[in-house]
């Protein structure tokens, strides 16, 4: 730069300069990731203190991977997840990764991420509405690969027709894949929820990926309360021997490995294989509910147990339904809220006990087919008492209102 | 790995099986082997189900015999038929879903490189013409854009067989298979022209008619790819089967298909060049004679 002349910097919409000169990064933005130390897992869940921070979702998430002791992310831009996988390339930037690329798109990325895995790193990645879909394939088969892997999904509408705005139509899709499926409710939980994610997929009980879904915008772009521990210290790394499988890098016996059913030898011998081998990957994920209940707090939160009325809710729907007890409340009504943390493995027994005493159970969603209620009224007896809704869809938003309508009203449709 | 790693413990060697025991004692896990001495070691392929007269099983079991640290050596293969060959062999395999080959080696090798910063591991996809030139097409090019460094070996019969004989991509054009009943209508894909395109830093094309040339490809793309770039091999492994070549006549159609249109080729880049004649020369130093016959 010459001396004595004002340059403009040039800055994106977001403040981030626009160059195309990289930035050699500061020794001072590597300091902190040098910095960390490796802490229990306990204690950075549980323990340590935290300070009260306004974020949002996507900054929330960042934090949390920050605090994770990831190897690599491989990334592909879709909205909403852009900005938190944009934020991971800038925390590779500033040493807290060792790899990091953007990929050329969601089939791609997944298959990488499959890869990465078998090798014994810790992988991250997300996605969003039409790019789950696109690459869908590919997460389906990690759980049967046993290839633990962290799946941030912030969901959106998927197509047609398109729009990009927040309906977790999505999740349905996920919940047959196999994979440990949580709904964060807010910004909180899609920090800590990540965290958790990794420390139970990677047990060696368990060797499954972990998807943590959020309901786009509402929780992605919007600012709220997150309590933070201190940002120099992080979780062990990835203990790639201590799991299900042997890793793919040569320096495990036998010297062959082909980590698949044998249908390469003899169809004969794979039906029965196939049958044996997608039973144990359904059992692995039911053997993460100790972990998920340790460091979730339980599958599921309950807010006025007793009450004659039970909101069945997860993700955002779970704010909205905070707010219409607290009004509903108010107005006199008995209402109580049971709150649905992990989607797979379902929390049949708990929601069987808690919903026990309730005459009506009302289950609002953000996504037209209703799936968390379909999950409800398969597991839960006397099913007169459930009503499928309210439901809204296409990246609308559930007033209040209209909750209080189904829960204080009768409204059944 | 070390073949230490697998070592049998002494009085027991009697309990594991014949080629276990042979692989540990005198295969390419205890020295590197050369072509000409095919039949005199215990190779890492034993069995394999292929249809007789595949000469894609013949190319992957020179190709075996070629790898410059198989104890070291991970394949990444799909859909097709070299995926039931290279299922069997004694290097470890990875197989995902179809066409996924290049992104699959991606991660793969990277994962390798952080959790291995000193150790070359050789990542090698090996999969069909419909695998890589079709629906791996996109992961393919991406790979090489970005120059992810591992090889890509195309095991190219010029159809789908392993679902029965449809066109593919690297179809010559008016071939009469399934799904192209009138012929098919578009050229061959120029891989060859696409890797260079992609700034792939070896490139060549061969026929198993010579074992020994087969073999030098593979170790040069292999070598070339740790620490140069990408590498890319394009193999003629005709399928007998769907293109009813009579088994005995194989080797002559291979012979025909190169003169008239699959002559060997060879590209590098400035940089694989100058790295490849780095390699050429210090070999020849360390051994102060003639260059082994792979070379």
């Amino acid at each position: 730069m010459a001396e004595g002349l004002e340059e403009e910097v040039k800055t994106n919409p977001q403040g981030d300069v626009i160059s195309a000169v990289a930035a050699p990064p500061k020794a001072e933005s590597k300091k902190g990731a040098a910095a960390q130390r490796v802490v229990d897992p306990d204690y950075l869940i549980l323990e340590a203190p935290r300070k009260k921070t306004f974020i949002t979702g996507s900054e929330a998430a960042k934090e949390a991977v920050r605090r994770s002791n990831v190897d690599i992310a491989i990334s592909y831009p879709i909205t909403p997840q852009s900005e938190t996988m944009q934020q991971v390339g800038y925390l590779y930037a500033e040493g807290y990764l060792k790899d990091y690329y953007r990929a050329e798109e969601e089939y791609g990325t997944f298959s990488a991420i499959a890869g990465a895995s078998r090798s014994g790193v810790r992988c991250l990645t997300a996605t969003a509405g039409p790019g789950l879909m696109r690459g869908i394939e590919a997460i389906a088969s990690w759980p049967g690969a046993r290839t633990p892997a962290m799946l941030l999904v912030m969901c959106r509408v998927i197509n047609t027709p398109l729009a990009i705005q927040p309906d977790n139509i999505e999740i349905s899709y996920l919940l047959n894949t196999g994979l440990i499926v949580l709904h964060a409710e807010n910004q909180q939980d899609f920090y800590d929820y990540p965290i958790i994610g990794y420390m139970v997929g990677e047990k060696p009980e368990v060797t499954l990926p972990v998807a943590v879904a959020v309901d786009g915008f509402f929780v992605t772009h919007a600012r709220g309360w997150v309590r933070l521990p201190a940002d120099d210290i992080k979780l062990p790394p990835r203990a790639c021997y201590h799991e299900a499988v042997p890793m793919m890098d040569n320096e495990n016996p036998p010297i062959r490995i082909s980590r698949d059913a044998p249908i390469q030898k003899s169809n004969f011998i794979s039906y029965q294989m196939h049958a044996s081998w997608q039973q144990e990957t359904w059992a692995a994920a039911e053997r993460s509910r100790k972990w998920l209940k340790r460091w979730l707090g339980g599958l599921i939160e309950v807010v006025n147990p007793n009450a004659k009325t039970m909101i069945v809710a997860s993700g955002a729907a779970v704010s909205q339904s905070r707010e219409a007890v607290r009004q509903a409340t108010e107005q006199g009504g008995d209402v109580g809220l049971i709150k649905v943390k992990s989607l797979r493995p379902f929390p049949h027994q708990e929601l069987i006990e808690a919903l026990d005493h309730a005459e009506k159970i009302v289950i609002p969603e953000f996504n037209y087919p209703g799936w968390l209620a379909k999950e409800v009224r398969n597991v839960v007896p006397r099913t007169e008492r459930i009503i499928s809704g309210p439901r809204v869809f296409g990246g609308m938003s559930m007033p209040t209102e209209l909750l209080l309508e189904y829960v204080l009203g009768d409204k059944k449709h | 790995m070390s073949v230490e790693t697998v070592r049998v413990s002494p009085g027991f060697e009697q309990y594991l099986p014949q080629e276990y025991y042979d692989l540990v004692k005198d295969s390419q896990f205890t020295s590197p082997r050369k072509v000409s001495e095919m039949g005199s070691f215990k190779e890492l392929i034993e069995e394999h189900p292929m249809c007789a007269g595949c000469a894609m099983t013949l190319f992957i079991r020179t190709m075996y015999v070629a790898l410059p640290n198989p104890e070291n050596t991970i394949f990444v293969g799909t859909a097709g038929c070299g995926r039931l060959v290279l299922s069997q062999g004694a290097v470890p395999f990875i197989y995902g879903n179809y066409g996924d080959t290049n992104a699959v080696a991606s991660g793969l090798k990277r994962g390798l490189g952080i959790r291995f910063e000193d150790k070359p591991k050789d990542v090698i996809v090996a999969a069909g013409d419909g695998g890589l030139a079709d629906i791996g097409f996109s992961m393919v090019m991406h790979s090489w854009f970005r120059k992810e460094k591992f090889t890509t070996v195309m095991l190219d019969n010029e159809v789908y067989g392993n679902t029965g004989g449809q066109e593919s991509g690297m179809t010559q054009k008016g071939m009469v298979l399934k799904m192209a009943p009138n012929g098919k209508k578009f050229e061959k894909m120029d891989m060859m022209g696409l890797a260079k395109t992609a700034g792939v830093a070896y490139i060549v094309r061969v026929v198993p008619t010579n074992p020994n040339r087969v073999a030098a490809a593979i170790q040069k793309a292999v070598l070339i790819a740790r620490e140069v770039g990408p590498t890319f091999v394009q193999a003629y492994t005709s399928c007998n089967i769907e293109y009813a070549i009579p088994t005995p006549k194989v080797m002559d159609d291979a012979k025909e298909v190169e003169n008239a249109r699959y002559q060997f080729q060879e590209y590098f880049s400035d940089d694989a060049k100058a790295y490849w004649d780095n390699l050429v020369a210090e070999k020849r130093k360390i051994k102060g004679d003639a260059p082994a016959a792979s070379e």
